[in-house]
C-alpha cells in the first residue's frame, strides 16, 4: 500500500497543529461557532446528537494492521470502545470530545491516517473496489489511480471550496463492487482494442434528495490524460453550479439541467483547453505510486482443496470467500452484520483481532467495504479454517454476504443530527425476522438498504429493497422502495406507495419477499423478479 | 413548556438549561418561558462558551411529572442511542427506550 513520503507526512502533521490551534482558539472564545464549524468539518469533525463525531478517512478502503490497531486504540482511549464503518469505506467515532480531537488526529498521523476531506464541500474519500489487487476479474489494481487522484486533488486550490461535496470511485472490472454509477464521477479502468489502458468515465451520479445514475461521458480516455479530464469536469461544475441553492449544488443537478449532451460538450471543450496547458502529471509519477501497490509475494504450488468437513465452516466458505487471482488464495469478507448487531459497528477488541489476522494471514492488508464490512484480501486457502475459527470466536464469523440480513444502514436518528427516523432498529428487526439461515439461503442475493433521512447515506435508492425513514407529523415513518441496485446492473429504486410505521415496514418487507418467493422463476434473484414483473407484481401483496 | 438544550463546547455532551446552570439530565430542565427569554439566555451562555449550538424546544411533563421533549430527536438526545442501552444515561433500565417512543 502507499506510504507517506516526507512531504505527505509534513502536510498531515502541519494540518494537525493547525487544527490544534484552531480548537484552542475556539475553546478560549477567540472564534465563534460559525467561524469554527467549517474548519472542524474540513477535519472530519461533526457535532452529532450525543457528542462530536470524527470521521476518519480510509483511502480506497485500504488499511494495514498498524493502522487498524491505531483505530482500535482510538476507540478504546477516546471513544466508547467501538467504531462504525461507513458507506464511503471510512470509519467514524460517535463519542468524541472536542478538546481531545487534535490529539486523535495526531495519533492518526503517526500511522499515516487523517480525517481531511471526510466532510465539507470537497472531494471526499475516493472509494474503490474492496477486492482491488486480489480480484480474479480485474484487469489491474485500481488503487494506484485512486491514490494518484487523491494526491492530485487533495489541497488543490480549485477544489478546496467546491459548490458541494464531490464523490469519486474507481474500479477495474466488469463487476461493480463500488456502486460506481452512484458517484459524481466514476472511473472504470478498461483496455481498448489496441490493449491500451484507459478509463471509461461516468459523471453526474448521486443519491440524496434528488437521485441520478451517472451517465457515460467518455467511452475511452487515455490514462495519461485523466487529470486534465477531471479538472475539466470539475471546472464546468464550478463555473455553473447553483451556489445559491443548497438543494441544487451537487453536480448531478447541473448535469440534469444542462443535459448530458451540453454538459459533455462543455467538458470536452474545457478538456481541450487543459491539454494545451499540459497539467497532466508524467506517467513516471503514476508508476512511482503504482510501485507501492505491487502484488505481495504470493506463494506458488499451494493446494486449492479446502477441508469442508466442518459444516459451519463450509457454509462460511461458500458465503464469505471469493475467487482470488492467485492460485491457492481466497478473498475473505468479514461480515459486520451479526444477528442482533449494528451493521458496520466493530469493537476495539475485534479491530485488534482483524489486525492480527491481516498481519498473520493476509500480507498485512485489510479493507473496508462500502457495504460496511471488512475484507482480508489475500488468505491462503489452507489458512481459511484457522481464520474462520478466530473470527467466529470473536463474533465475526457470520455467513450472510449479500443475503437478506447483510443490510446497509446509516446511523439514523440514534446518532445523526440530520436524520428524521431511526434506521438501525428497522435493520435489526428485519435481520431478526429472517434470522433462519436456510431461509436466507433460499432467498439468495437480496440487498436491503436503509436510510434515516433523504440524504441517503444508507443507499436506499440502490437497494433491491430500500427503506427511507421520514418524519411524519413528529412520528417516524418509513417509505418502502423496490428495484434499486448499486452493482453493474445499476438502477434506481421506486417508492411502493404510502409509508409504514416501524413494525409495519418490517411486515411489508416480509410480504414483498414472500411475494417474490411465490412468483420467482428458476435462478431469479429478487431484483430479477422485480424487473420482470414490475411494481404492480408486488404492490398488492405489500398493501394486503 | 419551553426548555433549552445544546451541547457542551468541550465534550459535546448533551446539556439542558436548569434555570441557573446546565445539566446532562433532561429531568433538571426548567421552563424558560417565551422565545425572547430563551434567546437572551442562549446568547449569554454561548458568549460564555458554556453551550454550543443551543436552541429552544417544546416539552411537556409526563404522568410522573418529568420533563419530556416534544420531538423524538430531542428525546433520543436526552437518553442516548436506543440501540445501545448500555451507552445511555440509564444503562440499568432495559425499558428506558420506551420513553423515547
Amino acid at each position: 500500500m502507499y506510504r507517506y513520503d516526507q512531504y505527505d507526512q509534513a502536510m498531515v502533521d502541519a494540518r494537525v497543529e493547525e487544527f490544534r490551534d484552531q480548537t484552542r482558539r475556539r475553546i478560549e472564545g477567540k472564534m465563534t461557532d460559525d467561524q469554527f464549524k467549517p474548519l472542524r468539518l474540513k477535519n472530519g469533525l461533526y457535532l452529532q446528537l450525543h457528542a462530536y463525531m470524527l470521521r476518519v478517512a480510509v483511502p480506497y478502503g485500504t488499511m494495514n494492521s498498524k493502522q487498524m490497531r491505531k483505530l482500535a486504540h482510538i476507540a478504546r482511549t477516546y471513544d466508547r470502545g467501538y467504531g462504525h464503518f461507513t458507506t464511503r469505506q471510512n470509519i467514524q467515532y460517535h463519542w468524541i470530545k472536542l478538546e481531545e480531537a487534535p490529539d486523535i488526529l495526531a495519533e492518526l498521523a503517526t500511522v499515516q491516517m487523517h480525517a481531511i476531506q471526510t466532510s465539507g464541500e470537497s472531494i471526499r474519500n475516493i472509494s474503490a473496489d474492496h477486492y482491488a489487487g486480489a480480484a480474479a476479474d480485474e484487469i489491474m489494481d485500481p488503487r494506484p489511480w485512486a491514490e494518484t487522484l487523491r494526491q492530485m486533488t487533495t489541497f488543490h486550490p480549485e477544489f478546496s471550496y467546491l459548490p458541494r461535496k464531490f464523490k469519486f470511485a474507481v474500479i477495474a472490472s466488469e463487476a461493480d463492487r463500488a456502486a460506481l454509477r452512484w458517484h459524481d464521477c466514476a472511473l472504470r479502468i478498461v483496455k481498448n482494442d489496441a490493449g491500451e489502458v484507459g478509463f471509461e468515465v461516468f459523471a453526474g451520479g448521486g443519491m440524496g434528495r434528488t437521485p441520478f445514475i451517472a451517465y457515460r461521458i467518455r467511452e475511452f480516455l487515455p490514462q495519461e490524460q485523466i487529470f486534465s479530464y477531471i479538472q475539466a469536469i470539475l471546472r464546468v461544475w464550478n463555473r455553473h453550479a447553483r451556489r445559491d441553492n443548497i438543494h441544487k449544488q451537487r453536480m448531478k443537478i447541473l448535469v440534469h439541467e444542462l443535459g448530458e449532451e451540453e454538459f459533455t460538450r462543455q467538458v470536452e471543450e474545457e478538456f481541450q483547453h487543459f491539454l494545451t496547458l499540459k497539467t497532466d502529471f508524467p506517467m513516471a509519477e503514476y508508476e512511482r505510486i503504482a510501485a507501492y501497490f505491487a502484488p505481495p509475494p504470493f506463494e506458488t504450488g499451494l493446494p486449492e482443496e479446502i477441508d469442508r468437513s466442518d459444516p459451519d465452516f463450509a457454509l462460511w466458505v461458500d458465503r464469505q470467500t471469493a475467487e482470488h487471482k492467485a492460485p491457492g488464495y481466497s478473498i475473505v469478507t468479514i461480515s459486520l452484520k451479526p444477528a442482533g448487531g449494528i451493521p458496520g459497528d466493530i469493537t476495539a477488541e475485534q479491530m485488534d483481532l482483524v489486525a492480527d489476522l491481516a498481519e498473520r494471514y493476509s500480507f498485512d492488508d485489510v479493507r473496508s467495504t462500502h457495504t460496511q464490512s471488512l475484507v482480508l484480501p489475500h488468505v491462503r486457502k489452507v489458512d481459511l479454517y484457522e481464520v474462520w475459527k478466530a473470527l467466529d470466536a470473536a463474533g465475526l464469523g457470520t455467513a450472510n454476504l449479500d443475503l437478506v440480513t447483510d443490510i446497509i444502514v446509516c446511523p439514523g436518528l440514534d446518532y445523526c443530527s440530520l436524520a428524521n427516523a431511526r434506521s438501525i432498529p428497522v435493520a435489526q428487526k428485519i435481520a431478526d425476522r429472517f434470522a433462519d439461515l436456510d431461509r436466507q439461503l433460499d432467498l439468495g442475493e437480496l440487498k436491503i438498504k436503509i436510510s434515516g433521512c433523504i440524504n441517503a447515506c444508507g443507499h436506499h435508492h440502490a437497494g433491491h429493497i430500500g427503506i427511507l425513514g421520514v418524519d411524519r407529523k413528529g412520528k417516524e415513518n418509513y417509505q418502502l422502495l423496490l428495484g434499486g441496485s448499486g452493482a453493474e446492473d445499476t438502477s434506481q429504486a421506486k417508492i411502493t406507495g404510502p409509508g409504514f410505521d416501524e413494525d409495519g415496514v418490517v411486515d411489508a418487507v416480509e410480504r414483498a419477499i414472500e411475494r417474490y418467493r411465490e412468483i420467482r422463476e428458476p435462478g431469479e434473484r429478487f431484483l430479477d423478479t422485480y424487473n420482470r414483473v414490475g411494481m404492480e407484481g408486488f404492490k398488492e401483496a405489500i398493501y394486503a | 413548556m419551553r426548555i433549552l438544550t445544546g451541547n457542551d463546547l468541550k465534550t459535546g455532551a448533551v446539556i439542558w438549561w436548569t434555570g441557573q446552570d446546565w445539566s446532562i439530565h433532561v429531568e433538571d430542565a426548567g421552563d424558560v418561558g417565551d422565545q425572547a427569554n430563551a434567546d437572551a439566555i442562549l446568547a449569554r451562555e454561548d458568549a460564555a462558551r458554556r453551550v454550543n449550538g443551543g436552541y429552544a424546544i417544546d416539552a411537556e411533563k409526563d404522568a410522573d411529572g418529568k420533563v419530556r421533549p416534544a420531538h423524538i430527536k430531542d428525546r433520543i438526545r436526552a437518553l442516548g442511542p436506543t440501540v445501545r442501552p448500555d451507552l445511555t444515561l440509564k444503562p440499568a433500565d432495559p425499558n428506558a427506550g420506551n420513553w423515547v417512543i
